[in-house]
């Protein structure tokens, strides 16, 4: 919908994007120079779309919402979706739909109204959440390494797949944890706790720049 | 630390979860019909139980959802997980009627025997 904007809808895009801050903005530095290129790195993506979803996903309502956004998983861990939007499970019938940010409709998207009417009068509810969480990208060979000093959860791949997220706890704060590859994880921190688990996470990243001690 | 195992997630930490008190406590049929004194002890008086307990829990790190456990106070071991709504399971059988052990399914006519030794606890 962007190519249709009109100036208007421009300047009000650029008015919304200069405006905001992300959770995790001020520790891009930091982030850039803890990281160790090809062993691990950690990157904020800022301002992803995210929209809460409670509904009965056998329902009329659920059918209508799982055509927008590529089904809704059905069992713990699940990650439906293709390409840019994806739906985590959080609940037996409670979902998040995560997705770009060019997709909120701040910025001439359409996700969260187009779920709204999709769902409609039906029992449940759709809610914007996009500021309510950050999203933190580890990847690297020793990412596992990194979060396995504080998730209690099986993180080996035998167990953990890629393309399954969880909801769980890092550095005692309450976290979705998706494992989009094989080396690469995204971590959902609440904005509130996201300065605190990025440096949580710098620091327990900090060992892998040393060289290893035999 | 428990590993409690969630219907809906598997074995997950203690940490993930919250404790909701003893299970199987009726709302009263009549709660207008109750004296001040029943309606106290439908309030706040709970089991206190050494043995094997029913008892809710919520995984709110998780699926939010909540559920039943039994669960022995002594040992920690946990008998059974079950759904919300479903009866308590007969576990085990011998103990339940041990003396000192909490009946199965208190309710608030039930626990209008409790001591008055107790009363402004």
């Amino acid at each position: 919908m962007a190519e249709t904007a009109t100036p208007a809808e421009t300047a009000n895009v650029d008015h919304v994007r200069a405006a905001r801050r992300s959770p995790g903005q001020h520790l891009a530095e930091a982030f850039a120079s803890g990281s160790v290129p090809g062993t691990v790195t950690l990157t904020e993506i800022p301002y992803q779309t995210m929209v809460g979803i409670r509904v009965d996903r056998e329902s009329d309502g659920g059918a209508r919402v799982a055509s927008l956004t590529g089904g809704l998983p059905a069992a713990c861990g699940e990650v439906t979706g293709a390409g840019s939007i994806n739906s985590l499970w959080l609940g037996p019938a409670e979902f998040l739909v995560v997705a770009p940010e060019e997709a909120h409709d701040s910025l001439c998207g359409s996700l969260v109204a187009d779920l709204t009417a999709a769902l409609g009068s039906d029992p449940g509810q759709v809610v914007d959440l996009s500021a309510n969480r950050t999203t933190y990208e580890l990847s690297g060979s020793r990412a596992r390494a990194v979060l396995e000093k504080t998730c209690s959860l099986d993180l080996h791949p035998r167990v953990f797949k890629a393309g399954t997220a969880l909801a769980t706890e890092l550095a005692h704060i309450p976290v979705l944890l998706w494992k989009t590859g094989e080396e690469s994880y995204r971590v959902f921190p609440r904005a509130s706790f996201a300065d605190f688990l990025g440096r949580w996470i710098l620091d327990a990243m900090r060992e892998y720049a040393s060289p290893e001690v035999p | 630390m428990l590993l409690i195992s969630c219907p809906n997630c598997g074995p997950r930490d203690e940490t993930e979860f919250h404790y909701g008190g003893q299970a199987h406590i009726a709302y009263p049929e009549n709660p207008n019909d109750l004296s001040d004194r029943e309606w106290a002890e439908y309030l706040f008086y709970r089991e206190n139980t050494k043995g094997t307990f029913a008892e809710r829990w919520v995984h709110s790190t998780g699926c939010r959802q909540w559920f039943n456990m039994l669960r022995d106070t002594v040992s920690y071991d946990i008998h059974a997980i079950y759904a919300m709504g479903q009866p308590r399971p007969d576990y085990p059988a011998d103990q339940a009627s041990a003396p000192g052990l909490a009946p199965g399914a208190a309710t608030p006519a039930s626990s209008a025997t409790t001591p008055t030794s107790s009363e402004g606890v």
